[in-house]
């Protein structure tokens, strides 16, 4: 989701999104970047409402083969989300790679990479910020406040990625148009009993607002007194 | 107390430069966003400008605005294409040649697909059968246009408030008095709105309306272009305008943009549009949504394969932009009627910004502007033109024309039926054919007069173009009023009285003829602007020493009654009669035999003599005056009396083999047959009564708009005439705008750098010629042409002036 200042809707249960666009959010994106560069078939996955297949096709439009669905009009938890993924993923399987962003960029639980890995009885990898397959290995680079960690893992294995991995690339128009025909699967989960709640949304203090408008020198004399320079 | 503008898009900025400049002090500008980019439509507008339009008013706007924009340095001309993929369009593009010469803009020419390939090297020429080429299409830096432009204000003791959010405007006794803003309030006696598509919202504060709907135009930009990485200036290239597929494609630095007016038509309110602080980008720029531009990008493709098939080219940037939508098409400029000193400067594109800033800021000043704005004058509509079914509906409709083949009589589809007269359900049953005038359905054309044609012989028309929106029972109905009688219903006229003891000051000041008249007289009388030129032509029946009625046309009677209301001295009050009176006319040698059957009243020609009006003892009253040069009366009656007196007439009229005839005959043939001036056509500000060869014997003693102007004509030789001219060869049938030329295609231009075009045509049954008329320069009376889808048809100059080619010596309305 994109937009400027957060506006919730009347119950503090939604954000109003009236005016907002829609987007996989920046990990994610890095993740199928790099998924569509080491090349093989490419599948992406998301759970979400109908609307999401935008986003799927905007993955395919960049170089995804094909999308899979899972069609809910609701919210689910990180839990019962990793459960569906790991029943999609078993009943399409096997992959050599399993790519997630490493967390979402709405719920943040930085939880579903890591279940789905667990359940499958998988490697996990996270927070990397690269990644080289290396014949039936992968090896991946972690930043660790100025140096990196090294991992090396074996296919098949799942892996949780940050922003800045790589440059995600533009969909261009003949991307596009191809993206309209590629196969998509749409499966609806059955929703198992939520294990987490949501009371209320709060938006935080001082959210949306990174500019402020200075009036008249003075007020520009006093910011850079604040800063110490001037 | 200051005169206030609000917005900072490039109208606001354009107009508040131009008001520092025509010397207004104490100017305040506003807006609730950021300069230089507030966050309007101009911050997202693709800044190209296509001169070239059928509509003169226009064109006149574009080519000022261009004017302006070169000389601050803000245009860069890089040419531009309106290509062709179908037949059809190569007409339309034929067709906007004629356009070019008469507007005045010469370097246009069509080009082959060879030639596209050659300006344009990276389309698919194979798909195009031809362009239109105008070399002088550019692009502009709107922002910095208007950075300069209040830069300049404000070096002349303006002052402007970013950030300024406008909470209310106070009227008081219908005029505005106070702008209340988040900064707190500013007293104002003038108050412009030119907040684009906010405008709608903001006039509602001062209890106005302009009718105007948030529409999306979809845009994608594309890049980086392999081919344009060594272009030497942000477009090397001419934009291409795809037609056919209502599609743009434009170098933009090392990107191309691709813009669409194809997708459905996407509206908006004015209250829905996110704020400055909930939006993503600014506020006119909402997500894109994807599913309405798939069919575009395929057709995008088809034209720039070399650019959009390159899948190294991404799609770097995809909006839904928003910009202003209006009903008829036309900008919203001038005085509300509804509130005096409040303006409106709104649905402007870039485009025309400047040139709309330096209009609309004489006319504030010095009451009328240089260019004729009668098209874009706010108070057009009526109120069934201002509802949202209709600003709606027609929006809708428009948008896909934005570079539609729109016929000069294409009728719009929705919103129809509105205003309908009593006589509706007869004409209906008559297989009438409606046109819309000013939300009214007026018949054009009866098909119940179908066998009139055989049996008048009248010829149809061979080229389907010409024949479009046109049928020859027209030329058949005029034939039988001829020889017969004819009803019209000419409802859509725009009624309403001048009424009070200083009524007869009021008329006298806006009518240039004389309305210190008998009682029962009937005046036909050109309405004047300061300069001179057409405000409007009308008639003025005087009803009473402290009443007179005034009848103008449906089109223009809104901007008239606000005309006539501006005019009126205290205690003097206009009262509207267009909703409660109807009108019939009935004309022809017969008339007087079938209005003397339905009423006692002595009707002969001593008793009820022309250029009189009557009550007759049915409480009709009835008015001798023509549009056709026959026989015959206008006839009003209160609506719920309507269909009596239809129903009365027919009956009486059927011995008389009266036929009923539409509005082809009462606004066209009729009409041109008798060289009669229509407001619009023949009659703007750029003409003079002269000129147009209406000047009465003598100027009246009293003041009167327009008469310092219209006397200092009188002493002149006119640089143009009014002519009546005829087509030699009935082949192809001008429709109206074509330029008149020399026998080398060279335009005609006045001494007043005016250039001849058609002003009307339509056939003129009953002599028997095809009749165009056209203002010519003196020396231009013989080997003259009209220039038609790039052909050159002779003509000959019948008459110079305003001397009827039928019925020359009026024998048959003083009958």
């Amino acid at each position: 989701m994109t937009g400027g200042k957060m506006v919730l809707a009347a119950d503090a249960q939604a954000l109003e999104t009236k005016h907002l666009g829609f987007t996989i959010s920046p990990h994610e994106e890095c993740a199928v970047e790099e998924a569509v560069r080491i090349g093989g078939e490419v599948v992406v996955l998301t759970l979400g409402p109908a609307e999401a297949e935008e986003q799927l096709r905007d993955c395919m439009a960049i170089g995804a083969d094909r999308g899979i669905l899972l069609k809910t009009s609701e919210e689910w938890d990180a839990q019962s989300t990793a459960a569906a993924i790991v029943d999609a993923i078993r009943a399409e399987g096997p992959f050599d790679l399993i790519l997630f962003g490493n967390e979402s960029a709405d719920a943040a639980g930085f939880q579903v990479g890591i279940r789905v890995a667990h359940a499958l009885g998988l490697p996990v990898v996270t927070g990397l910020k690269k990644i080289e397959v290396q014949g039936a290995r992968v090896r991946c680079e972690r930043d660790v406040g100025g140096a990196r960690d090294v991992y090396e893992a074996p296919l098949p294995t799942v892996l949780t990625v940050l922003e800045g991995l790589n440059l995600p690339r533009y969909p261009s128009v003949p991307g596009r148009l191809r993206a309209r025909s590629k196969p998509l699967t749409v499966v609806e989960p059955g929703r198992p009993e939520q294990k987490l709640e949501k009371l209320r949304l709060v938006v935080p203090e001082g959210q949306g607002k990174q500019a402020e408008i200075l009036e008249g020198a003075a007020q520009v004399v006093a910011v850079m007194q604040s800063l110490g320079v001037a | 107390m200051s005169t206030v503008v609000i917005g900072g898009g490039i109208v606001g900025n354009s107009l508040t430069g131009w008001l520092a400049e025509l010397g207004v002090t104490d100017l305040v500008q506003l807006d609730k966003g950021p300069f230089p980019n507030p966050g309007g439509s101009t911050g997202h507008a693709s800044n190209f400008i296509f001169p070239v339009d059928h509509s003169k008013e226009m064109t006149q706007l574009t080519l000022e605005s261009m004017r302006q924009y070169r000389e601050a340095g803000t245009l860069h001309e890089c040419g531009g294409i309106e290509v062709a993929r179908t037949e059809e369009r190569m007409e339309e593009l034929r067709r906007r040649m004629a356009s070019a010469k008469s507007w005045g803009i010469e370097d246009c020419r069509l080009v082959t697909p060879a030639e596209i390939k050659e300006l344009v090297p990276f389309v698919d020429e194979s798909i195009l059968l031809g362009g239109f080429y105008t070399p002088s299409v550019a692009v502009v830096d709107s922002l910095r246009f208007g950075t300069v432009m209040r830069e300049q204000a404000q070096a002349k003791g303006a002052q402007v408030f970013a950030n300024t959010e406008v909470t209310g405007i106070d009227v008081e006794n219908g005029a505005v008095r106070r702008v209340r803003t988040t900064r707190g309030d500013f007293d104002a006696a003038t108050v412009v709105i030119a907040c684009g598509v906010w405008s709608p919202r903001i006039a509602r504060m001062a209890g106005a309306s302009i009718p105007l709907t948030p529409a999306v135009h979809q845009m994608i930009d594309v890049g980086p272009v392999p081919r344009f990485l060594t272009s030497k200036t942000a477009v090397d290239f001419p934009i291409v305008r795809d037609m056919d597929t209502n599609m743009y494609e434009r170098q933009d630095g090392q990107g191309l943009e691709v813009g669409s007016y194809a997708h459905r038509p996407i509206l908006h309110e004015p209250d829905d549009i996110p704020s400055i602080e909930e939006s993503a980008t600014t506020p006119t720029e909402l997500p894109f949504t994807q599913e309405d531009f798939e069919l575009q990008l395929e057709h995008a493709l088809q034209l720039v394969p070399e650019v959009l098939g390159d899948e190294s080219v991404g799609i770097k940037y995809a909006i839904n932009g928003l910009l202003s939508l209006t009903p008829d098409g036309l900008p919203l400029l001038g005085e509300t009627p509804e509130v005096k000193g409040l303006w409106a400067a709104s649905a402007v594109w870039v485009k025309e910004g400047p040139g709309v800033g330096k209009s609309v800021a004489e006319w504030m000043v010095h009451g009328e502007p240089e260019i004729d704005l009668q098209s874009s004058d706010v108070a057009r509509f009526y109120p069934e033109q201002r509802t949202p079914e209709h600003i709606k509906g027609r929006t809708s409709e428009g948008f896909n024309k934005t570079y539609g083949i729109v016929h000069p009589a294409e009728q719009w589809e929705s919103n129809r039926g509105v205003r309908v007269s009593p006589f509706y359900e007869r004409e209906r049953d008559l297989g009438a054919v409606f046109y819309e005038a000013a939300a009214w359905e007026r018949p054009h054309w009866y098909e119940s007069n179908a066998q009139l044609v055989e049996e008048y012989g009248v010829q149809g028309r061979e080229h389907e173009w010409d024949a479009r929106w046109w049928s020859p029972i027209i030329n058949a109905e005029h034939l039988a009023m001829r020889q017969r009688a004819a009803m019209f219903d000419l409802t859509a006229f725009c009624v309403f009285d001048v009424v009070g003891p200083n009524a007869l000051d009021a008329v006298q000041m806006v009518a240039a003829r004389q309305m210190n008249v008998p009682n029962g007289r009937v005046v036909y009388t050109p309405v004047l602007a300061p300069r001179g030129g057409f405000k409007s032509d009308l008639t003025i029946m005087k009803m009473e020493d402290d009443r007179f009625r005034v009848v103008t046309g449906g089109a223009h009677g809104m901007a008239d009654m606000k005309w006539f209301r501006d005019h009126c001295p205290d205690g003097t009050r206009i009262e509207d009669h267009t909703s409660s009176v109807c009108t019939v006319g009935i004309w022809g040698p017969r008339a007087r035999d079938v209005l003397a059957a339905i009423t006692a009243t002595d009707v002969s020609n001593e008793a009820f003599p022309f250029s009189t009006w009557q009550e007759l003892d049915n409480g009709v009253i009835a008015s001798r005056i023509s549009y056709v040069g026959d026989l015959g009366w206008e006839l009003y009656t209160p609506m719920e009396r309507g269909l009596e007196l239809w129903d009365a007439l027919w009956e009486a009229g059927r011995p008389h083999g009266v036929v009923p005839a539409g509005i082809g005959v009462y606004g066209t043939t009729g009409r041109l047959e008798k060289a009669y001036r229509a407001f619009g056509a023949e009659l703007d500000q750029d003409y003079d009564v002269v000129e147009a060869d209406m000047a009465w014997w003598k100027v009246k003693e009293e003041d009167f708009v327009g008469k310092a102007a219209h006397v200092a004509a009188r002493d002149r030789e006119p640089a143009a005439t009014l002519c009546t001219l005829t087509i030699d060869e009935l082949s192809r049938t001008p429709l109206g705008r074509e330029p008149i030329v020399r026998e080398d295609g060279s335009p005609l231009v006045d001494a007043k750098g005016r250039r001849s075009y058609v002003t009307s045509a339509g056939m003129g049954p009953s002599i028997g010629k095809y009749i165009l008329m056209s203002y010519l320069p003196p020396d231009a009376r013989d080997d003259l042409y009209v220039q038609y889808m790039e052909q050159l048809y002779p003509v000959t100059v019948d008459v110079v002036g305003s001397r009827p080619p039928f019925d020359p010596d009026n024998e048959r309305i003083r009958s």
